[in-house]
């Protein structure tokens, strides 16, 4: 007889990157895992941290270079999802502007927050948010630079701390 | 589908317990199922959310998203994680009568 799996009672994401796309799912999953009354917290690092930078948060962009997934956003302009789209022609200044302003409304059809609203949206839920200590340091930034929806910033221990139980997600 | 002995009446509900009518539904049958969800009593409160959500639900098709209902002022995201404790949009569905909710967000 096999035993019912135990089901998850807690997730910790980890946000390294900071294009839009690399932002997305972890809020998603973070915000579905309130949802279904789950604990959940979502720390970023690295560039992550743009997400949560008020001067920078609205601004992250889609990067255009060097995805050879970009066909899949063909479809948004009407063309075959099977279109190239060649790494060079990403380049060509104002592209990733397009790709982002195409890709923010595309999600405001889907009812998809802002990152900021998202933000907002995850903490109301009872969702935690937590700022990397090495990489503030890196880039210079305090806690002042970060938007209000972070609780606190973290050691690489202390997060593993936080995350006791948890299924740990690195995005 | 199964059939369910709740507040005095059978209804069908679907594997998870969610009625596969939304139409047979009414206060008491909400007061029965919120208590098998664990929220006990059903306050005035929570019955303006699931008011909304079923009417949301008449005109639209599906249940309103968290978001909406922030947006709209019905429920700010905060007190409906209090009203709904432990997974909000499938509770308040499920307690309003209506399926179970598609959306991710």
């Amino acid at each position: 007889m096999s035993e019912q799996p135990e089901p998850i009672k807690k997730v910790s994401l980890i946000v390294s990157k900071g294009s839009l796309v690399d932002v997305y799912p972890a809020l998603v999953m973070g915000n579905g895992a309130r949802m279904e009354g789950m604990e959940a917290s979502i720390f970023f690092t690295f560039f992550g941290l743009g997400a949560l930078i008020k001067k920078t948060q609205n601004s992250l962009k889609v990067a255009t270079v060097g995805n050879p997934a970009m066909n899949m956003a063909m479809p948004m302009l009407k063309m075959p999802i099977t279109m190239p789209f060649p790494t060079l022609l990403g380049a060509i200044p104002g592209v990733s502007n397009f790709a982002t302003w195409m890709m923010k409304n595309e999600m405001e059809n889907l009812d998809i927050p802002t990152i900021p609203e998202f933000l907002e949206m995850f903490t109301d839920a009872g969702g935690e948010v937590f700022a990397c200590k090495l990489a503030m340091d890196m880039f210079k930034l305090t806690k002042d630079d970060l938007c209000d929806q972070v609780s606190s910033v973290l050691t690489v221990g202390e997060f593993y701390e936080r995350s006791a139980g948890a299924s740990i997600i690195f995005t | 589908m199964t059939t369910k002995e709740l507040a005095g009446t059978t209804v069908d509900v679907d594997a998870e317990g969610f009625l596969t009518d939304h139409t047979v539904w009414n206060l008491d049958l909400a007061a029965a199922i919120a208590i098998e969800e664990g929220i006990d009593p059903l306050t005035d409160r929570h019955v303006e959310v699931l008011n909304f959500m079923r009417k949301e639900f008449e005109e639209n098709g599906t249940a309103p998203s968290i978001r909406k209902m922030n947006k709209l002022n019905i429920v700010p995201t905060k007190e409906l994680y209090a009203l709904f404790p432990g997974g909000p949009a499938k509770k308040a569905a499920k307690i309003a009568g209506l399926g179970k909710p598609q959306g991710c967000i």
